[in-house]
């Protein structure tokens, strides 16, 4: 049937996707490190931190789409999720600072010897091994999710409601993470890191690592992602986004199916933060503005949502148009977001991964536009 | 007996002579005779000097009191002194203009004795009580409450006797009060010095009471701590006024950014993103409206916020009016996408200010009469919150008119309730959405000239204001103006209650949490209009 054709093509779009990606991780490296400074062929350094940049964002739209193509749920507040992994992992980071801090306290981060603070805040124990800063990064985003997600879904909070106080959450979190009393480092956040896993911080080949580790995530939340869609579930995913009253009369439990699935979305943005930070070197409240989330939307919108390959394009491509722009005239680049936003949403609804396929479908067959793809239709 | 007559007989004429000659001498003659004769001659100097009842000559002689006048020893002219190193600042005894820094030889110090302070004491006293003006009066009385001077106690029944004004009269009777306390009268008199002083002398009491109730006259003692236990609730209870009034005063500035928004959401059901630049847009026209009275006429400025309100509604409306026909009305029955599509016009919208007026915040000038604050017992009003909270109101009254009594209110309820019933009962739907959604744009952008007069005006004025709002919309429920009104001012005054025991910010995200939680027990908010709207 063509549901099946549509299943296939995805898991044959999915395979290239994922080689495209281990193939990036790879070879982008090699291609910093191991050729001279002059050649055609060489990545500068500045290249690498900004595309691994890039894949960040990526991962972080590609969680937003499993939860907005596939489910429905308009999520205001992923950038809360990003900034929450990024934030562990930064704790991480300051306590492998040691020492060689402005201040030299071998175990409080300067800011807190600024503060005049006499011992670490309880929540910052255990951080300084990497494992543990590591199960936070997944635990501490999905945890708020999951008790987030547990209030709202079984309240039946739907559509725009849910959409606002997400929203609410991720701004009712940036004002508490500027709070100096928080422990967080306040407005300046986290920043000045030293080294992670023992690697210097700022070398060439740490970057070139962080940037491999990038795209693997990336292409392992691909993995999830697709396997996830492809499933029973994801049937019972899209059931929901399409008719969410007529799924649950059907005797599915709609609101845990949107708590497993808003769960394991605020993880993978847990991930992309975390991934994030080391290579910006910097994790402030900022990341909580509510602006980034809707930023993150975007991003999804403009590649195609529930395509999972749309969103990783969107990400690339508007995030790159941004760099292009706010280097050559910073003045525009916000006309051009906010026509962007506009043009998406009037002219492409399925983005550009979903007007591409519909034209290669369209073609061959001269048929009417493919029902199972309905993810543009997708109104609440 | 011969010299005697003799004297007597000069004496009319020395008296005349004396007169004469003090109606010609200046007070600084007076002043500076201080300077000569010994201390008993002092006495009759200083009375001199209060004859003239002239309050200049006030300063000299609380220095004098204070052993602060001194004479410079190279012609005796009397000044008033500041110690500055191992010398002297003089300064003019009259003016108070600084004249020159002496040597401590050069300079000698005018005596005085216990006898002589207490004298000068009640002079000031008098001098000042008996002031021709009022507010020296009151000044005076006042002064005297809070040091609790026991020797100013005649000064004032003195002047007590001759008193009219009425302030002024209650201002020394009180001080009197204080001063008797101070003294060592009668216990019952002394009782109801206290009563006096604690039910009209308010917070400034509290010390002089304190000091009373330790005192170890029991009845007094007493009489204080009752007095102070009223004063303290009534403090109290003023004080909790007084947050409600900030509470209320957040609450209408809540509910002016909120209201269109809840115009065009209950309508539509489509949050608007760009809401809050609509505000922006009010507050910058007013911008605009002042800057042009500024340059052409001056005089209409006091005028300036009337006339940019009309003008707001109309900039704010025309551009909801675009925005709808433009964009939101191809993006129906997708609320979400209408939701990015508007986040992008903020966008641009937010840019475009930038861009033509710059980046840095806008001075918009308050009028005259929205300047300046008003005593209520307790509480204290400024005029300017007083006017938005006024403005508030009407603003609110004034929609719900327009939705209660107009042609267009009753198409505009229609479409809310059910859309397809009114369009098949002939009610151009699309037009009505327009409208509506130009008059919520409209609305707001009024809101932005009231928000101009206490708030920045920068491009990010709306982005300040815009969650706020959807959360006052969210709470109080959609398609429901009470539920705005009363949303607004439950979120205005809980937030100003949170604020003493929290902080601003952790206030702020108390009251986020609490939406947030409220919202999970009634999805639809505080007055959910029921019926099929609610499943639509």
């Amino acid at each position: 049937m063509i549901t099946s054709f549509v299943f296939k093509a995805l898991d044959r779009r999915a395979i290239w996707v994922i080689a495209v990606l281990v193939g990036l991780a790879v070879l982008v490296p090699l291609l910093n490190l191991a050729l001279p400074a002059g050649h055609p062929l060489h990545v500068p350094n500045y290249a690498i931190s900004l595309m691994g940049k890039y894949l960040n964002y990526a991962l972080l739209a590609l969680a937003l789409d499993l939860v907005w193509g596939f489910c429905g749920i308009l999520s205001l507040g992923h950038g809360a999720f990003f900034a929450l992994g990024g934030y562990a992992m930064g704790m991480y980071l300051m306590r492998q600072i040691g020492s060689r801090g402005v201040y030299g306290d071998p175990v409080l981060p300067d800011f807190m010897v600024f503060l005049n603070w006499q011992e670490l805040p309880w929540f910052w124990y255990g951080f300084d091994t990497f494992w543990f800063a590591a199960i936070m990064i997944v635990l501490v985003p999905g945890l708020l999710a999951f008790v987030f997600g547990w209030f709202a879904f079984r309240s039946r909070v739907t559509g725009v409601y849910l959409s606002i106080i997400t929203q609410a959450m991720t701004y009712a979190l940036l004002l508490a993470f500027f709070r100096n009393e928080m422990g967080f480092g306040g407005n300046n956040g986290l920043t000045d890191f030293k080294d992670i896993l023992g690697f210097a911080i700022q070398a060439d080949t740490t970057r070139a690592a962080l940037f491999s580790a990038s795209a693997l995530a990336l292409s392992a939340a691909f993995l999830i992602c697709s396997g996830i869609v492809r499933s029973k579930f994801g049937k019972v995913l899209v059931a929901v986004r399409d008719a969410e009253s007529r799924s649950r009369f059907f005797g599915y439990r709609v609101e845990n199916v949107k708590l497993f699935v808003f769960v394991i979305s605020a993880m993978m943005a847990g991930v992309a933060g975390a991934l994030y930070v080391p290579q910006v070197g910097i994790i402030n409240p900022g990341e909580f503005a509510p602006a980034n989330s809707i930023e993150i939307v975007v991003w999804t919108a403009v590649g195609g949502r529930g395509t999972l390959v749309g969103p990783i394009v969107g990400a690339v491509l508007v995030n790159a148009g941004k760099s292009v722009f706010t280097a050559a005239f910073p003045e525009f680049w916000l006309f051009a977001l906010g026509a962007l936003f506009v043009a998406v949403t009037l002219f492409l609804p399925k983005g550009i991964v979903g007007a591409l396929s519909g034209l290669r479908k369209w073609r061959p067959r001269r048929a009417a536009p493919v029902m199972a793809d309905a993810a543009g239709e997708a109104a609440e | 007996m011969k010299p005697v007559c003799r004297l007597f007989a000069v004496l009319p004429v020395l008296l005349l002579l004396l007169s004469g000659a003090r109606a010609d001498d200046s007070l600084g003659d007076l002043i500076d005779a201080l300077a000569t004769g010994k201390l008993k001659d002092r006495a009759g100097q200083i009375e001199a000097i209060a004859e003239t009842g002239d309050p200049q000559a006030v300063p000299a002689l609380s220095a004098l009191r204070d052993g602060a006048l001194y004479f410079r020893k190279s012609d005796k002219k009397v000044f008033m002194t500041e110690k500055a190193g191992t010398g002297f600042v003089l300064f003019d005894p009259i003016s108070g203009t600084e004249v020159e820094t002496l040597a401590k030889g050069a300079v000698k110090k005018i005596k005085v004795n216990n006898k002589l302070r207490r004298q000068l004491t009640a002079v000031i006293g008098s001098m000042t009580l008996e002031s021709p003006d009022a507010d020296t009066r009151l000044a005076a009385a006042r002064t005297i409450f809070k040091n609790g001077d026991v020797s100013a106690l005649e000064a004032l029944d003195a002047a007590l006797e001759s008193e009219q004004d009425a302030e002024v009269r209650a201002a020394m009777e009180l001080a009197r009060a204080s001063a008797l306390l101070k003294s060592d009268a009668q216990t019952f008199e002394k009782v109801k010095a206290v009563e006096l002083v604690g039910t009209k002398g308010g917070r400034d009491a509290v010390p002089l009471l304190k000091e009373l109730a330790s005192s170890t006259d029991e009845s007094v003692a007493q009489a204080a701590e009752r007095q102070i236990a009223e004063i303290e609730k009534a403090q109290a209870l003023w004080n909790s006024a007084q947050t409600v009034w900030y509470g209320i005063s957040l609450g209408s500035v809540l509910l002016l950014a909120a209201i269109g928004l809840a115009v065009t959401f209950g309508v539509m059901g489509v949050i608007n993103m760009a809401h809050g630049e609509m505000v922006m847009l009010g507050a910058y026209t007013t911008f605009v409206v002042q800057e042009v009275i500024r340059g052409s006429f001056p005089g209409l400025f006091d005028y300036s916020l009337l006339m940019a309100l009309p003008l707001a509604f109309l900039v704010a409306g025309a551009c909801g009016f675009a925005m709808e026909r433009g964009i939101i009305r191809f993006l129906y029955g997708r609320p979400l996408e209408t939701l990015l599509a508007t986040w992008g016009v903020s966008l641009i919208l937010q840019q475009a200010i930038r861009t033509i007026f710059g980046p840095t915040n806008q001075e918009v000038g308050n009028p005259s009469w929205m300047s300046g604050a008003y005593e209520l017992g307790g509480l204290t009003l400024t005029a300017n919150r007083l006017w938005i909270v006024v403005f508030a109101l009407i603003v609110f009254a004034a929609l719900f008119l327009v939705l209660k009594r107009t042609g267009f209110g009753l198409q505009m309820r229609a479409v809310t309730q059910n859309r397809q019933m009114a369009s098949s009962m002939g009610i151009r739907t699309p037009w009505v959405d327009a409208l509506t959604f130009a008059l919520g744009s409209g609305i707001a952008g009024i809101a932005g000239v009231a928000l101009s007069q206490i708030a920045n005006v920068s491009p990010n004025l709306g982005q300040s204001y815009i969650i706020d709002s959807f959360m006052v919309v969210v709470f109080g429920g959609v398609g429901n103006l009470w539920g705005t009104l009363v949303g607004a001012m439950t979120l205005g005054v809980a937030n100003k209650f949170l604020e003493p025991y929290a902080g601003a910010v952790l206030a702020k995200i108390l009251i986020l949490v609490f939406i947030i939680l409220f919202i999970q027990k009634r999805p639809r908010g505080l007055f959910a209009l029921k019926g099929r709207a609610v499943e639509a």
